[in-house]
């Protein structure tokens, strides 16, 4: 992207040590870790400044933990500027004991219902936020399903070498309900 | 309570629910109201009805796999969601598909939008209590339905487009059905525009119904015909252009008065522009592969399989094993009929993707119905959710 | 079922065959799409696939007017609870069809977010097999439910 020196040094000039590292995706756009102290910042100044990052396109979560890395959370923000017509990524990575962040619904009222999910999804908690509680999975919910300690669930599925296993098992589970 | 209308309880306001199951919900959509009679004071949806575990499932398929997850998301747009899939995974391949696989790849995706948006356009009919358009909109979706059975094989959840090009080659008869087509659609959209454009009942129901400001799109992340029919011409075709876009002619349909006869003659220009690019995909498919060379990435095509022997090997291991992506990130987004729809994937250099994020628009776009139903009356709060055109599966993933 | 086994037995007979071909002719269904299945379902209602002219002529929008319960798409775990009242809403007799692979099983979703099959909160009656099924599909489940209606209570078990 043309303006990315000038954003790097922009960004590293404004927070200093909150720029933890620089990254690039595989489709070009630059990504910014970022301290979450220096998230609001950083979020400012990429929509009033001179590239015009005005829209968000999300914001998500990723947990390392089958990956090995640390710190185990990561939020990622996706803005998009019209007038340079390229993207941009934000990331915050967050410890597993304090997975805090700041919200950004200030800055980008779409990211309202996008923090909710994480939340749900996570358990990662937006500061700030108007109504931070679930929005997909039922209210008294107590799994934060995405988190790569829960498992998928479901129930296993029969084939000819543990059919019997499994109606067996079933049978003495829940003996009055009769299936076949 | 979260899921309740944040609003001081008086006397004059009743709580009424518009349930999941409602005829005019469009799919498993909660409404909680606060209703002062027939006028809305606040309206909280609530969503998740429909929450499938998509984004965890993702993470235990191989990426062949996730091509047909891909389909049972925003179910309207099923060539839609594949095509994004499909551009993500390139990206983190660094591949690109062959010439042929991009022309049919834009045919299928403007046909599948104008499907959508008869969908979309039959609903809105059938909510507001009109039971022609719908059945119009349909009998002309059954053509674009036999389109996609004759090269998939299947109506709706195609899975045809796949990282690497497409699953099999185009049969012989379909350019002539897609041209039968384009030349039968046109005066259907007009028996539409006369039916229902000017026509005083759908005008008084819908003109400034449900105005929201370009500033409230923008700063609530609406995209895709919403935004458009706010003045905004913001089409990813167009900006971020995948698949060999930027040489296709069209236009980007934009209207400014942002209420709910707006948006319905955005989706209906919107097909006619669709309906172009689709004439001039069908005159340049270009001869060549319709799947990448590289067994390695793609499945080898099934004739080669009983002649060659590596062929046969590739096509063991993909399926077995899954092709490798080496580890990497990336966001793809591309324009579908309801909005930027936008694939984040996390690559960890085995087979199955490690994280799969999908930025649906029906999503983000929901999120500005509380603002556009204040003040309103129930009956426009149909018409506004008709506007909007949300998908549930889309929605809640 | 009804006032029909109050009767004496010929009358019994004439009675129930008379009301069993009434509850089949006119069966209404409830507007209970839920995802992709459902698209198939209003296709199956329109033109080309014409559901009407089977006896299902208008989808009803409250479950206390209707008699076909088509659950069409997956049930999510949220939702479960919504769909055994809406079936508890339905007078008898009322029938369901778990139209789809996820009615029918859970179909692709083996997860922690969808009801793996809805056999297992609602009595079912046909099941159709399909990701989504052809809208002929579901025509014919509703012709087979005709008959199994037709048939009902009939001693020599026929279908």
């Amino acid at each position: 992207m043309a303006a990315s020196e000038g954003l790097l040094q922009a960004v590293a000039e404004a927070i200093g040590d909150g720029l933890l590292a620089t990254d690039e995706d595989r489709a070009g756009a630059p990504i910014l870790v970022v301290e979450r102290g220096s998230l609001l910042k950083v979020c400012r100044l990429l929509r009033d400044g001179e590239w015009g990052f005005t829209h968000l396109s999300g914001v998500w979560g990723v947990d390392y933990l089958a990956m090995g890395l640390e710190p185990r959370f990561a939020v990622v923000y996706y803005l998009y500027s019209p007038s340079l017509r390229s993207r941009v990524a934000v990331k915050v990575p967050l410890e597993e004991s304090d997975p805090v962040v700041p919200s950004v619904v200030e800055i980008f009222p779409t990211a309202n219902w996008h923090e909710r999910e994480t939340f749900d999804m996570f358990g990662i908690r937006f500061e700030g936020h108007p109504n931070l509680a679930r929005i997909l999975m039922p209210d008294d919910a107590t799994i934060h399903p995405l988190r790569k300690d829960v498992p998928l669930g479901g129930e296993e599925v029969e084939f000819t070498h543990n059919a019997e296993r499994i109606r067996r098992q079933r049978a003495a589970e829940s003996p009055e309900v009769s299936r076949n | 309570m979260a899921n309740e209308p944040q609003i001081q309880q008086d006397d004059e306001v009743m709580l009424l629910n518009m349930g999941p199951q409602h005829p005019a919900t469009h799919g498993v959509l909660r409404l909680v109201l606060a209703l002062d009679g027939e006028v809305i004071r606040e309206c909280t949806p609530v969503i998740g009805y429909l929450h499938s575990g998509f984004e965890k499932t993702y993470e235990s398929k191989k990426y062949q796999q996730c091509v047909t997850l891909t389909d049972r998301m925003d179910y309207l747009n099923p060539l839609g969601n594949n095509l994004a899939f499909a551009l993500a995974v390139e990206k983190l391949l660094g591949v690109e598909a062959p010439p042929r696989a991009q022309v049919i790849r834009v045919l299928l995706a403007e046909l599948t939008r104008i499907q959508s948006h008869l969908v979309g356009l039959g609903s809105n009919g059938l909510d507001l209590g009109a039971s022609s358009p719908i059945m119009y909109a349909f009998r002309d979706r059954e053509m674009l339905l036999d389109i996609f059975e004759m090269v998939s094989g299947q109506r709706m959840m195609t899975s045809y487009i796949r990282p690497g090009g497409l699953a099999k080659d185009i049969p012989p008869g379909f350019e002539e059905a897609v041209q039968r087509f384009i030349d039968y659609f046109p005066e259907k959209l007009d028996e539409y525009h006369g039916l229902l454009t000017r026509n005083p009942i759908w005008m008084d129901r819908m003109v400034g119904v449900g105005k929201l400001t370009a500033e409230q799109c923008l700063e609530l992340g609406v995209t895709g015909p919403m935004l458009r029919a706010a003045g905004i011409p913001r089409d990813l075709r167009k900006d971020m252009p995948y698949s060999g876009y930027e040489s296709y002619d069209f236009q980007v349909v934009t209207r400014t008065e942002s209420d709910c006869y707006a948006r319905y003659l955005v989706r209906m220009d919107e097909m006619r522009e669709s309906l172009k690019i689709v004439q001039q995909a069908l005159n340049r498919i270009p001869d060549g592969p319709y799947v990448l060379d590289d067994f390695k990435h793609a499945y080898p095509p099934r004739q080669l399989i009983s002649d060659q022997m590596e062929a046969l090997i590739h096509h063991f291991k993909l399926a077995t094993e899954g092709y490798r992506v080496p580890p990497g990130e990336v966001y793809s987004a591309i324009e579908s009929p309801r909005g930027e729809l936008g694939f984040y994937i996390v690559a960890d250099g085995s087979g199955k993707p490690y994280r799969v994020h999908v930025r649906t628009p029906s999503f983000t776009n929901l999120q500005c119905l509380p603002v556009m139903a204040k003040g309103g009356f129930i009956a426009d709060l149909v018409n506004m959710i008709a506007a909007i055109d949300p998908i549930m599966g889309d929605v809640d993933r | 079922m009804g006032v029909e086994e109050k009767l004496p037995g010929s009358l019994q007979v004439i009675v129930t065959k008379l009301a069993n071909w009434g509850r089949q002719g006119a069966i209404y269904p409830l507007t209970s799409g839920l995802a992709c299945c459902a698209i198939e379902m209003m296709s199956a209602s329109m033109g080309r696939y014409d559901i009407a002219r089977f006896g299902s002529e208008a989808f009803r929008a409250t479950p206390r007017q209707s008699d076909l319960l088509i659950v069409s798409g997956r049930v999510s775990m949220k939702m479960a609870p919504v769909l055994r009242r809406l079936y508890d809403q339905m007078p008898d007799p009322k029938w369901v069809i778990a139209m789809g692979d996820c009615a029918s099983s859970g179909g692709v979703f083996n997860n922690y977010a969808i009801l793996q099959g809805v056999d297992r909160i609602i009595p079912v009656d046909i099941y159709i097999p399909g990701c989504p099924p052809r809208p002929e599909m579901l025509l014919q489940a509703l012709q087979t439910l005709k008959m199994k209606i037709l048939h009902e209570g009939d001693i020599h078990g026929r279908i």
